[in-house]
């Protein structure tokens, strides 16, 4: 439906210099997301998947070489707008789902719209949205900690959900779940881009997980090796019979 | 950012680490109830002062042999100069020369041992006329007061402030007895009824006599330590300061001001210094009361900065949530504000009542005519001061928080 990509890495480079000796992460980079699409990043540990996703998801600054989201080049935000666009319009799930453990899941889903500039009247109705989304209206008022691996993905999912954002980053969602839970937060995760047309970028060393996605970009030490559409997309709904 | 939402965070933080924070604002609690305890004390303390100071009464003028006391061997040396003497009594009595002088008394002090029998006390002896009475409202509950013509004829005639008597004849009457001051029998003529502290003497712990006598048989001197001046009026008072002034300052062949060898002090004045001396007390022991503060300001940084390390990864995740470096000081620095303040509230409530349950012993055990006082200006300092504690310390760490990046933070174990 978009002429230009939502997301658009021409050579990026990124480069630690944490103790003097530089260590590089990402050695040039290019590739291009559409709106609506589901990647998955690939790659043995080390790849610098991570440090992609950082700078993709606007955490992380590159040091060499053009981000492009929604056709502004990054370089231009100020650390402000960062935050607001990181708001906005994009959401985030980790692997250690970082839920605030003293907050109920309500609370915990609430927290983007602290930052958003909604009218606190309406934040209620927004986060049982979220939550409802997930299969989890009878958690509301759980204490986050309470919950199992897999409801607290799902809940990291709906926060990720509540400010409605065009594009989805998930760290290795999968990475602390046992396979059940597993399948039912991807099948969740594949559920917003089908259904919902979010896009989706995902990072996973599993072969298993990628297949949810429409394409697939593999790195290795800082590089893309491959960048192909897998020919046989997994369904959730095959796993949730 | 909502701040309802910043403030149930920070309670809701402060909650999970009740014992830590209790601790860590302990400092603050004690700051703030130090300042009000002094501040209050102090007040207590200046009141009760100035009551006192009242009891003399608003026509009383009191002449001070030396110079104006600048320093504490000033104080020292008004008891020991020898400028006032008999002719300068002479001369005040004179009636061209203080027009409003309606009485005048000459006193003069020291100590010595008082025995009856094996009983010995050392109170202080008090050489005066029988004016005493009249201008501090004390009059003997037994016997009587000495006369003019007592004084007049150095008459050995003593009244007992009540707690000598008590000491020297217990339960038995003491008018008519003997005493022995420096070899000599005193005749007890009086006892004074139990009356405490009144300006500068204790009358339940002194003893009276005829001043002549007392210069005579006592002290061996032939100066007075204060002479008391009654002027006839309250609004005559300045004046007959000017009088008293000139005439002694012609008695003495003093043409230069700067030269007085004696001072004169008023109700008005006594309780102008007296204000102004107590009030510097006050607060220079309320300033000592606010290192305190200081010191648990620094308590408030070091948990402030431990509960940054912490929540490392909390401040990674709401950055990554979109929070900006603004939302994340303001949360902390607010964390830190509540912490103080609370120290500050929880000061000011032990503070008010550990000055009540003060107030209340010296009321009931000690007999003192002390009236408790909320200080309000303590209590608002204290949480101001708590708060600005708060504020300055609570930035630091607030503001590393703020820096930190995103992507380390959510790495952060």
């Amino acid at each position: 439906m978009n002429s230009s990509p939502l997301i658009k890495v021409q050579n990026l480079e990124k480069t630690y210099r944490d103790d003097g000796e530089p260590t590089p992460a990402l050695r040039g980079i290019s590739f291009s997301v559409n709106n609506g699409e589901f990647v998955a990043i690939m790659g043995p540990s080390g790849c610098g998947k991570s440090t992609l996703l950082h700078i993709l998801g606007f955490l992380d600054r590159q040091t060499e070489g053009a981000y492009e989201f929604e056709g502004r080049f990054m370089d231009s935000y100020t650390d402000e707008e960062l935050a607001h666009v990181r708001n906005k319009k994009m959401g985030f799930v980790f692997q250690t789902f970082n839920l605030l453990p003293r907050l109920t899941v309500l609370e915990n889903v609430k927290l983007p719209l602290l930052y958003s500039g909604i009218k606190e009247s309406f934040w209620n109705e927004k986060a049982k949205q979220a939550i409802e989304s997930v299969g989890l209206r009878h958690r509301m008022d759980h204490m986050s900690s309470k919950l199992s691996g897999g409801e607290k993905q799902r809940v990291a999912i709906a926060r990720a959900l509540v400010n409605d954002p065009q594009v989805i980053f998930a760290d290795e969602p999968t990475g602390n779940l046992d396979s059940k839970s597993g399948q039912a937060v991807m099948s969740t995760i594949q559920k917003l881009n089908i259904e919902d047309k979010r896009t989706i970028i995902l990072i996973t060393h599993e072969t298993y997980t990628a297949e949810h996605a429409q394409r697939v970009i593999r790195l290795l030490d800082g590089k893309v090796e491959s960048d192909k559409p897998v020919d046989n997309r997994r369904k959730s709904n095959e796993f949730e019979k | 950012m909502i701040l309802r939402y910043t403030l149930k965070t920070a309670i809701s933080g402060l909650q999970t680490h009740k014992s830590r924070s209790l601790l860590t604002i302990l400092g603050i609690v004690i700051g703030v109830a130090a300042i009000m305890i002094v501040m209050s004390l102090g007040q207590g303390a200046q009141n009760l002062i100035l009551s006192e100071i009242e009891s003399i009464g608003s026509k009383t003028i009191v002449v001070v042999p030396g110079r104006q006391p600048k320093g504490p061997s000033d104080i020292i040396s008004t008891l020991i100069t020898d400028s006032l003497k008999q002719r300068d009594l002479e001369a005040l009595k004179i009636k061209s020369n203080v027009p409003h002088l309606d009485d005048i008394m000459p006193v003069v002090f020291g100590s010595d041992s008082v025995a009856r029998g094996n009983e010995t006390y050392r109170p202080t002896i008090f050489g005066m006329t029988d004016l005493f009475a009249k201008i501090y409202g004390v009059y003997p509950s037994e016997g009587r007061l000495f006369d003019n013509d007592e004084v007049k004829s150095y008459s050995d005639v003593v009244v007992l402030g009540s707690k000598v008597k008590d000491q020297l004849f217990g339960a038995d009457d003491a008018v008519g007895e003997k005493v022995r001051i420096k070899g000599k029998n005193f005749r007890v003529i009086g006892v004074f009824g139990q009356k405490g502290q009144l300006s500068f003497m204790n009358v339940d712990e002194f003893i009276a006599m005829p001043y002549t006598t007392a210069q005579q048989y006592l002290f061996g001197i032939k100066y007075f330590n204060r002479i008391i001046v009654e002027a006839d009026t309250e609004a005559n008072v300045p004046q007959t300061v000017y009088d008293i002034t000139a005439t002694l300052r012609n008695s003495h062949n003093i043409t230069d001001p700067t030269k007085d060898d004696f001072f004169i002090q008023t109700q008005a004045q006594a309780m102008e210094t007296v204000g102004s001396i107590t009030s510097i007390i006050t607060l220079f022991l309320a300033a000592v009361a606010a290192i305190s503060l200081v010191v648990g300001g620094i308590g408030i940084m070091n948990i402030m900065l431990v509960s940054v390390t912490e929540r490392t990864r909390e401040i990674g995740l709401r950055k990554a949530l979109g929070a900006t470096n603004k939302n994340i000081l303001s949360q902390f620095l607010i964390e830190a504000i509540i912490l103080t303040a609370l120290g500050g509230f929880i000061g000011i409530a032990l503070g008010t009542a550990v000055s009540f349950g003060a107030s209340y012993v010296l009321t009931h055990f000690l007999n003192l005519a002390w009236l408790f006082s909320f200080p309000v200006f303590a209590a608002a300092l204290g949480i101001g001061v708590s708060a600005v504690v708060g504020l300055v310390f609570g930035i630091y760490p607030a503001y590393r928080a703020s820096r930190l990046s995103p992507t380390e933070a959510l790495r952060h174990e």
